[in-house]
C-alpha cells in the first residue's frame, strides 16, 4: 500500500472539509438536504469512521458497537436532564462513558479473535440491549425511551440562573441544536473525527494495527504484545460510537433501547463494508448510501412513483411502477440487499474499489495506447530494417 | 520542494490555501440556508401555495402493522372527502362543521406517509423528515402510546400540530400532555371506569386477577387503571407480569398463571401481541379451568375488531372496551362505514375511525380559526364541542386536550353473522361515568410558541 504524503493528506482534509460543510448545497438535487438527514449523515459518519478504526485496520469484526452508541445516547440525555441543556457536557460524558464500557467489553472480548470475538461482542451488546429494554427501566425508561421532562433539575443551568418555561431544547451556549445549526455542530465534529482517524491511519500505531491484521501470529513470535494495541483501538472506536450516540441525543433529546439492538450493530458493519473497509472515505460513502436509502426510498409509494414516471407512455409507466414498487417503501431493505450483494460480489473492496477502478481507467487506456504505439513503432523499425537489408 | 523537508509537510502557502478554503466553505451555508420560520411566523406556512400537506405516520411493520394499514386507509379516505371527492362520509353528519368539501381554507389537501416501525426513534425520524422536507402542517397517526408520546413531544418542539391516532395510555394526555398534541381516542382510565361495573355484574366481587402487561407506557397505564378499578370492586391482584413488546411467544408467561391461584387473566396486550397471547391462553385450556370454584375468565381491556379477527374463535365471550365499533347505528358511524366499505370492501376498525375523525377535526379547526397558524388551530380545538362523528356528543377538553365521550364495553360475539361481526356492544357507558378531573393525571401543556 502506498502511503500518501502529508501534503496529499492536507488536500484530502481540505476537500473533505469543503464537501461536508457545503453538503446542504450539493445534496439538494437528490432531495437529501433537509436537516434531519444531514445530521444523520454526519452522526453515522462518525460512527462508521470509528468502527473502521477497529475493523478496517485490525480486521477485528465487532458485532456489538451499537451498545456504545446507546450508552452515549442515554448518558447525553441524562446529562441534559440532570446537569445542563448545553451540549458540551453531554458530548463529553457520552464519549467517556462509552469509552469505559468499551474498555470493559473489549478487555473480555479481545481474549479471542475471529468469529469468537464477533460472537462475544454480539453477546455483550445484546445483554446491554436487554438491560436497557427491561431490567434497567428506571434508568432507561424501557420501550418508551428516555425523554426530557418539564420537572428536570438542570443543576448547572439553574446555577447560572437559566430558567426554562415548558420543555427546553438542547443548545450550544444559546445556539439551538435543531435544524441546520445542529447539522453544522455535527459536521464540525465529523471533520475533527475524520482528521483524528487520518492521523491514526498514518501513525506508527496505525501501522501496528495493520500489522496485526496481516499476521498477528508473526507479530507475537517476534515478542510483540498485541493486546494493548488492540484494546486501545477498541476503546477509541467505542468512544467514536459513544460520541455519535451523544450527538444523536443532541439533535433529538430522546434515547431508545432499539438504538442498541443487534440490527443497529449490523448496520454499521454493512455501511463500512459497502463503502470499503480499511479506507478513509469508504465508510462515509456507505453511511450516505444506507441512510439515503432508508430515508428517501422508504418514503416513496405507488403514488409518488407514478408521478416520477409520468413522462412515459401509460402502459410502460404502469409496468415500470409495478417492477419498481416492491423495492421502495416498505421494501427498501430489498433494494439495499440487492445493492449489497452486487457490491460484495463484483467489488469486494466496496464503493471505494469501484471509484479506484474508474479512476484507473484513463491510465489503463493510456498504457494500452502507449503499448500499441510502441508495437507499431517496433514493427515499422523491423520493416525498415528488412527493406534496408 | 522545500515542503517535503518540513516535518509536518505544510508550507505557508498550503496553510493559507487550506484556511481560505475552509473559511469560504463555512461561510457558504450562510447564503443558502433558508429559515423555515421566516414566512408567516410559524413553521411550514403554506402562504400562497395552492395546496397543503399533512403527514400520516403509521406503523407499516411490526406488532401493530395491521392497525397502521387500516389507519392509512382512513387517512386517504379523509383526504378524499376533504377535497370534495367521494360521497363525503362523515362530512355530512359532522356538526357544527365549517368544512365545505373544497380542501381546507380553499387549499387542496395532499399527504405524505411514513413508517413508525413502532419504534420511537424511527417514528421521530420519519416525523422530522415530514416536517423538514415535505413541509407538513400536521402529523397524525401512530398505534402505540410510546410512539405517540415521542412524536407528540417532537411536534411540540418543532411547532407542528400532532393529532394522535390510536394511543390509549393515560400519559399521552396525562403527564406527557403537550400544547401541540390532541387525542380523540379514549384512555385506560376511561376503560377501567367503564369496564369495572360490567365485570362486577358478570364475574362478581371476589375474583383474583393475574395481569400480563406489555412492558411500555401503555401497558403500565392500563395495568394501573384496571387494578385501580377492580380492586375497588374487591378483587385481588395475584401478580402483574411484564412482557416485552412483540414477544411472539407467550407460553412461558402463561404457564405460571395456572398455579397462581388467580381466576381471571387480564391481558394488557394489543395488536399481534394480544392475538398471540389470547390464542395461547385458550390453547393452554385456561378457559375450561375451574379455579376457586369459579369459571376461569379472560379479560382484554382494550379490544379492536382487527385483533378479534386475528384471534378468531378464541374471542367468543371475552370482555373488553373499545373506542368505536362499526356496528353502531348512529348516523355518523353508518355514513363512515358505508363510504369506507365502498372504498375498500370491508368495515373500518376503531383505529381507522379515530384517525379519520382526527383529520376532519384538524381541518375544521383550521376553517374555524381562518388560519393554519398552530396557535389559532389550538385555540379552535380547545373546548370544541361536536357531534355526528360516531361517538355521540363529544368535547375536546381544553385543560388536557383529551376528548370526552361515551365508552363502549364489548364482548366477543358468540354467534357472529359475518366475518366482521365479531364484537357485540354490551353497554354504552355514558361520558359522565368515565370523566375525571383534568389535574388528576398531572402534566403540563406548556405555552404556544408562535
Amino acid at each position: 500500500m502506498s502511503m500518501a504524503t502529508p501534503k496529499q493528506d492536507m488536500v484530502t482534509m481540505a476537500l473533505f472539509t469543503a464537501a461536508v460543510l457545503s453538503a446542504p448545497l450539493w445534496l439538494s438535487p437528490i432531495g437529501a438536504n433537509y436537516p434531519d438527514l444531514l445530521q444523520k449523515f454526519a452522526i453515522y459518519g462518525i460512527f462508521a469512521i470509528g468502527f473502521n478504526i477497529l475493523f478496517g485496520l485490525t480486521g477485528y469484526l465487532s458485532f456489538g458497537h451499537a451498545a456504545f452508541l446507546g450508552v452515549g445516547s442515554y448518558t447525553a440525555v441524562w446529562s441534559f436532564k440532570l446537569l445542563s441543556m448545553n451540549v458540551i457536557p453531554a458530548v463529553i460524558f457520552g464519549t467517556l462513558l462509552a469509552g469505559l464500557f468499551a474498555l470493559a467489553i473489549g478487555y473480555l472480548s479481545l481474549r479471542r479473535s475471529g468469529i469468537y470475538f464477533s460472537i462475544l461482542t454480539l453477546a455483550f451488546a445484546q445483554m446491554c440491549y436487554n438491560l436497557a429494554y427491561s431490567v434497567l427501566t428506571p434508568i432507561t425508561n424501557g420501550e418508551t425511551g428516555l425523554q426530557l421532562d418539564i420537572g428536570d433539575p438542570h443543576v448547572l443551568d439553574s446555577l447560572f440562573g437559566i430558567e426554562y418555561t415548558g420543555l427546553p431544547s438542547t443548545s450550544l451556549f444559546g445556539l439551538q441544536m435543531t435544524g441546520y445549526s445542529g447539522f453544522y455542530f455535527c459536521a464540525v465534529i465529523l471533520i475533527l473525527a475524520f482528521f483524528l482517524s487520518l492521523r491514526i491511519f498514518r501513525s506508527a500505531f496505525g501501522m501496528k494495527l495493520r500489522a496485526i491484521k496481516s499476521n498477528q501470529t508473526r507479530m507475537m513470535y517476534t515478542g510483540f504484545n498485541t493486546r494493548p494495541y488492540l484494546l486501545t483501538a477498541f476503546v477509541i472506536s467505542g468512544m467514536y460510537a459513544g460520541l455519535a450516540g451523544s450527538l444523536l441525543a443532541v439533535t433529538d433529546p430522546l434515547a431508545g433501547a432499539e438504538r442498541m439492538q443487534w440490527t443497529a450493530s449490523g448496520e454499521v458493519v454493512l455501511m463500512t463494508i459497502l463503502g470499503g473497509a480499511g479506507t478513509l472515505i469508504g465508510p462515509l460513502l456507505g453511511v450516505g448510501l444506507i441512510k439515503y436509502f432508508e430515508n428517501i426510498f422508504s418514503a416513496l409509494n405507488e403514488q409518488t412513483l407514478h408521478e416520477v414516471f409520468a413522462f412515459l407512455p401509460d402502459w410502460i409507466e404502469n409496468l415500470t411502477v409495478a417492477i419498481v414498487n416492491p423495492f421502495v417503501g416498505e421494501g427498501w431493505h430489498l433494494m439495499l440487499g440487492v445493492l449489497f450483494m452486487v457490491i460484495v460480489i463484483f467489488l469486494p473492496g466496496g464503493v471505494m474499489e469501484g471509484i479506484r477502478r474508474i479512476a484507473d481507467l484513463p491510465r489503463k487506456f493510456r498504457r494500452k495506447a502507449e503499448k500499441r504505439r510502441q508495437e507499431a513503432e517496433h514493427a515499422a523499425a523491423l520493416r525498415a530494417a528488412e527493406e534496408e537489408g | 520542494m522545500s515542503a517535503d523537508n518540513n516535518k509536518h509537510g505544510v508550507s505557508r502557502r498550503d496553510f493559507i490555501k487550506t484556511t481560505g478554503g475552509i473559511a469560504v466553505a463555512s461561510a457558504m451555508p450562510m447564503f443558502f440556508v433558508k429559515n423555515a420560520w421566516a414566512e408567516g411566523g410559524f413553521p411550514n406556512d403554506p402562504g400562497k401555495a395552492k395546496s397543503i400537506t399533512l403527514g400520516f405516520n403509521v406503523p407499516q411493520t411490526g406488532a401493530y402493522a395491521d392497525e397502521g394499514a387500516d389507519e392509512l386507509r382512513a387517512f386517504k379516505l379523509a383526504v378524499k372527502h376533504l377535497n370534495g371527492e367521494g360521497d363525503g362520509g362523515m362530512l355530512n353528519t359532522f356538526k357544527p362543521s365549517s368544512l365545505k368539501g373544497n380542501g381546507v381554507l380553499g387549499k387542496k389537501v395532499e399527504y405524505v406517509t411514513g413508517d413508525t416501525q413502532t419504534k420511537s426513534d424511527a417514528a421521530r425520524s420519519s416525523a422530522k423528515r415530514m416536517i423538514e422536507k415535505d413541509g407538513v402542517l400536521m402529523i397524525s397517526g401512530g398505534s402505540s402510546s410510546g410512539v405517540a408520546i415521542a412524536v407528540q413531544s417532537l411536534c411540540n418542539e418543532m411547532g407542528v400540530i400532532f393529532m394522535a391516532g390510536l394511543t390509549h395510555s393515560n400519559d399521552t394526555t396525562g403527564k406527557d400532555r403537550r400544547k401541540y398534541g390532541f387525542r380523540h381516542f379514549f384512555n385506560t382510565e376511561m376503560s377501567g371506569a367503564a369496564l369495572a361495573p360490567v365485570l362486577e355484574k358478570e364475574m362478581g366481587n371476589d375474583r383474583v386477577a393475574y395481569h400480563l402487561t406489555a412492558d411500555y407506557t401503555w401497558g403500565w397505564s392500563q395495568e394501573g387503571s384496571i387494578k385501580k378499578y377492580t380492586e375497588k370492586l374487591g378483587w385481588k391482584t395475584a401478580e402483574a407480569v411484564r412482557t416485552p413488546l412483540g414477544a411472539g411467544d407467550f407460553s412461558q408467561y402463561i404457564t405460571p398463571v395456572l398455579n397462581s391461584g388467580a381466576d381471571v387473566l387480564v391481558l394488557n396486550h394489543y395488536g399481534k401481541d394480544m392475538v398471540n397471547s389470547l390464542t395461547q391462553a385458550v390453547q393452554f385450556g385456561l378457559r375450561d379451568k375451574q379455579v376457586n370454584g369459579k369459571d376461569f375468565q379472560i379479560v382484554v381491556p382494550l379490544y379492536s375488531r382487527l385483533m378479534a379477527q386475528g384471534a378468531g374463535e378464541n374471542v367468543k365471550g371475552i370482555y373488553g372496551s373499545t373506542n368505536w365499533n362499526w356496528s353502531l347505528q348512529d348516523e355518523g358511524s353508518q355514513a363512515f362505514v358505508k363510504s369506507f366499505g365502498q372504498e375498500y370492501g370491508f368495515p373500518p376498525s376503531q383505529a381507522a375511525h379515530t384517525c379519520y375523525v382526527q383529520t376532519l377535526l384538524y381541518a375544521n379547526a383550521c376553517e374555524v380559526a381562518g388560519t393554519f397558524n398552530p396557535c389559532g388551530v389550538i385555540e379552535a380545538l380547545e373546548g370544541f364541542k361536536f357531534d355526528g362523528l360516531g361517538n355521540g356528543p363529544t368535547e375536546y377538553r381544553a385543560e388536557d386536550h383529551q376528548c370526552f365521550k361515551d365508552v363502549l364495553v364489548v364482548r366477543g360475539n358468540m354467534n357472529p353473522t359475518s366475518q366482521f361481526d365479531l364484537l357485540e356492544v354490551v353497554q354504552i357507558t355514558p361520558r359522565a361515568q368515565v370523566e375525571y378531573p383534568a389535574d388528576m393525571l398531572g402534566g403540563e401543556l406548556g405555552p404556544c410558541k408562535a
